[in-house]
């Protein structure tokens, strides 16, 4: 086979017939990927399609500066391929992950372990990075944890209270979400997306509509763009509200606390007006939205919206103005641009290292295209600049709404959704309230999925905790996690 | 910030807690549509137009039988109601949902139209948890939504700790377990031994479709069906996420604080 000199580029929400899609034998797909992240890309999905004679490896690239994704492919892999992570470990967690699918080994990969399940029947724990010496002891944590939250496992190599190093276990939420979507969509396939992370019901759900309406070649009405951009920024007031008050809880400080816990309702609620549910179910489907937001019921959400923002203003300043909080938040879990361009963080954690990266700036798609949002970043890659980039996005996020109900789009919200093409590759990036939500479906010649994957931000950034919490003392190890807030269940799938 | 900013800020806005439930209850949102009313008598002959639109497999008509909703497999999509060319299936607004017994949830039949609201605890129980109820909470494939609802009535506005509800760290502290998701397979042995680690007398409460049923992923081979697989439930509170006001209802009911 001659290979081919460059992936196949696209933008977000478009799709690209299979067979277009650039094959290279995979020591040569391996080296044009590596090559494709040395030169401005960043890996958004890497997996595997399994086909008769092996299974074929697929990377998702972002140049985000080019506002253009890209794909590739290699022929069908048997048994193994030289590991991408030993020269960019944005591809850890997806070697492993395409270990445990597909058998396929990474050569050469430092740490090769199950992401979900051990040995097919029991979570992904096994044996852990252990730092040897008289001093060091072994902290271990969860999956139950003490709050009302997910489960997960977190291991810590101590040396007195400084942990030396931190590994995290997941896979207790594995619930078989890409599994059962295969030959899909099934009629149970939008609650199921609408609950990979119930706290982004809305950037799942979005990503998923996207997908097939590009599959079917049919054009979102307009209003039902709009209506989903504003969906999306009230999940992301709310989640940020949330965590800049539980952020406050850890470190005692109670009037934010108490304050923000009650806002995040308020705003919870703003999208329970919206679609009756406080997490937006039911308001997206392929082909547009459910529910619409009548004039009237705009003019209540907007009251609604600046009352909360007033309340959450208020409550932020308390924190920023208290010695006692920036105390611990300064200099708390640092992450430099470099580890988190390294690590191919998203998100509001990557914009906190001063990275530039949005997907509803980078790669618009939808209402995104014509109400550009911009970026907000921070510099400080430490536990203050993870919540100061909360406060940011908040006044962001709260702006936008403003401006949207200012200038609604008219028409329908629903337009019936086509067939799906077959044998073609789809991808829809959405930034949800964490960072990049991408999915990427592959169809059969009948339309119907062959493989769908799903990467949550989460995937990209639980290693950016497990860093931040290098040299850290372990009693920071609360609020370097709220910093992150990272998703359980969108990463387990 | 001044202490005194803090005080002045507390005496402006007042207390933010709800009457509820010694006044009304919040309004819950107009697009919420509450719980469900079935009545088989009102089908028309032979239709089965709601069965298949369900996501969650939650409605059954065989042949010659009523139509029966299963409210525990229900994710309150509504499709079912939209589906309906005869109204036999509406939405009534009303928020209590939790019952005592898994099959107070199955609607259809004539006398059974509606959910059978749970009953109290027994003298014994009630007199052990009425006012003290230490409670570990312990998500088993859950997607974080019922989790952050159950979070919401530890907030200001809904102040679980006045009823003496109280979520705790350790199983051993505990009186019982409050349950979210799907019960995936790798959380069977840690739910079974956090389960186990809860002195007796305990109870059980499964909030949501999920750690009732399995809900949107009911049938996959990854997920068991609902907590009752693994250990013995005394309350289940139905939603995908059940409303905040929904949980608070059936804690209060269970405890027998709604009378």
């Amino acid at each position: 086979m001659n290979a081919p000199r460059e992936f196949f580029q696209l933008s977000n929400g478009t799709s690209v017939p299979w067979a277009d899609v650039p094959a290279w034998p995979v020591d040569e797909f391996i080296a044009a990927t590596a090559a494709a992240l040395e030169h401005g890309g960043r890996l958004c999905a890497w997996f595997g399609v399994p086909e008769n004679s092996g299974t074929r490896l697929v990377a998702v690239i972002a140049y985000d500066s080019e506002n253009t994704l890209a794909v590739g492919r290699s022929a069908p892999v048997v048994k193994s391929y030289p590991s991408l992570t030993l020269r960019h470990p944005q591809a850890h967690l997806f070697e492993r992950e395409v270990w445990e699918q597909h058998g396929l080994t990474p050569e050469g990969h430092p740490w090769l372990k199950p992401v979900r399940r051990q040995d097919g029947g029991h979570p992904a724990v096994g044996e852990f990075f252990q730092v040897q010496g008289g001093e060091v002891h072994e902290v271990s944590v969860g999956p139950v944890h003490a709050g009302v939250i997910e489960p997960g496992h977190f291991r810590f190599q101590c040396n007195g209270e400084d942990v030396l190093h931190l590994e995290i276990a997941l896979g207790y939420q594995h619930r078989g979400v890409e599994e059962a979507l295969a030959g899909g969509p099934h009629r149970a396939t939008m609650s199921q997306l609408e609950t990979v992370a119930g706290d982004t019901t809305i950037g799942h759900a979005t990503a998923y509509a996207t997908i097939l309406e590009t599959l079917a070649g049919t054009e979102t009405p307009l209003r039902a763009q709009w209506l989903r951009a504003i969906a999306l920024e009230l999940e992301r007031l709310a989640n940020h509200t949330g965590d800049l008050g539980a952020l406050a809880g850890d470190v005692a400080f109670l009037p934010t606390s108490a304050a923000c816990g009650k806002i995040r309702g308020d705003f919870l609620n703003l999208t329970a007006l919206l679609c009756g549910n406080r997490f937006g179910r039911g308001l997206i489907r392929p082909g547009g939205c459910k529910h619409d937001l009548e004039a009237a019921r705009g003019a209540q959400l907007l009251e609604k919206l600046r009352m909360a923002l007033a309340e959450v203003n208020q409550a932020a300043e308390w924190l920023w103005d208290s010695n006692s909080v920036r105390a611990r938040f300064e200099f708390t879990g640092t992450v430099s641009p470099a580890q988190a361009a390294e690590l191919g963080l998203v998100g509001l954690a990557a914009r906190a290292s001063g990275l530039v990266r949005d997907v509803r700036f980078d790669h618009p798609a939808g209402w995104h295209r014509f109400a550009p949002v911009p970026v907000a970043v921070w510099p400080g890659g430490d536990v203050f600049a993870r919540a100061r980039m909360r406060w940011l996005e908040i006044q962001r996020s709260a702006k936008f709404i403003e401006e949207q109900l200012a200038t609604p789009a008219e028409g329908e919200i629903f337009a019936g959704l086509g067939a799906s093409a077959g044998d073609t590759l789809a991808v829809a990036l959405v930034e949800g309230w964490r960072g990049e939500v991408c999915h990427v479906a592959l169809t059969d010649s009948a339309g119907k999925f062959r493989r769908y994957k799903i990467v949550d931000a989460s995937f990209h950034n639980w290693a950016g905790l497990a860093l931040a919490m290098r040299n850290q003392a372990i009693s920071d190890f609360p609020i370097c996690n709220k910093s992150f807030n990272l998703s359980y269940c969108g990463v387990d799938l | 910030m001044a202490a005194h900013q803090t005080i002045l800020h507390r005496l402006q806005h007042g207390c933010q807690t709800m009457a509820y439930p010694a006044g009304p209850p919040p309004a819950l949102p107009d697009r919420h549509g509450g719980t469900l009313r079935v009545e088989a008598a009102k089908c028309a002959e032979g239709c089965t137009a709601c069965v298949p639109v369900c996501p969650t497999q939650a409605i059954t008509r065989p042949p010659g039988k009523p139509v029966e909703l299963d409210l525990g497999k229900c994710i309150f999509c509504a499709a079912c109601v939209e589906a309906c060319p005869t109204q036999a299936i509406t939405q009534t607004n009303k928020h209590p949902m939790a019952v005592r017994r898994r099959e107070d949830l199955l609607l259809g039949k004539p006398g059974e139209e509606e959910l059978r609201l749970a009953a109290a605890l027994d003298a014994k129980m009630k007199k052990l948890f009425g006012r003290s109820l230490r409670l570990r909470q312990v998500s088993a494939g859950g997607c974080n939504a019922c989790e952050a609802d159950v979070n919401v009535l530890g907030t200001i506005g809904w102040d679980l700790g006045r009823f003496g509800i109280q979520f705790v760290a350790s199983p051993r502290h505990a009186d019982g377990l409050l349950i979210t998701g799907a019960i995936s397979r790798n959380m069977e042995l840690a739910l079974k031994k956090t389960y186990d680690a809860v002195p007796a007398p305990k109870i059980v409460i499964a909030v949501g479709a999920c750690a009732i049923a399995g809900g949107p992923f009911i049938g996959n081979p990854q997920i068991l069906s609902g907590a009752t697989s693994v250990v013995p439930v005394d309350l289940y509170i139905p939603g995908c996420p059940p409303h905040p006001l929904t949980i608070l209802d059936g804690l209060l009911r269970l405890l027998g604080r709604l009378d």
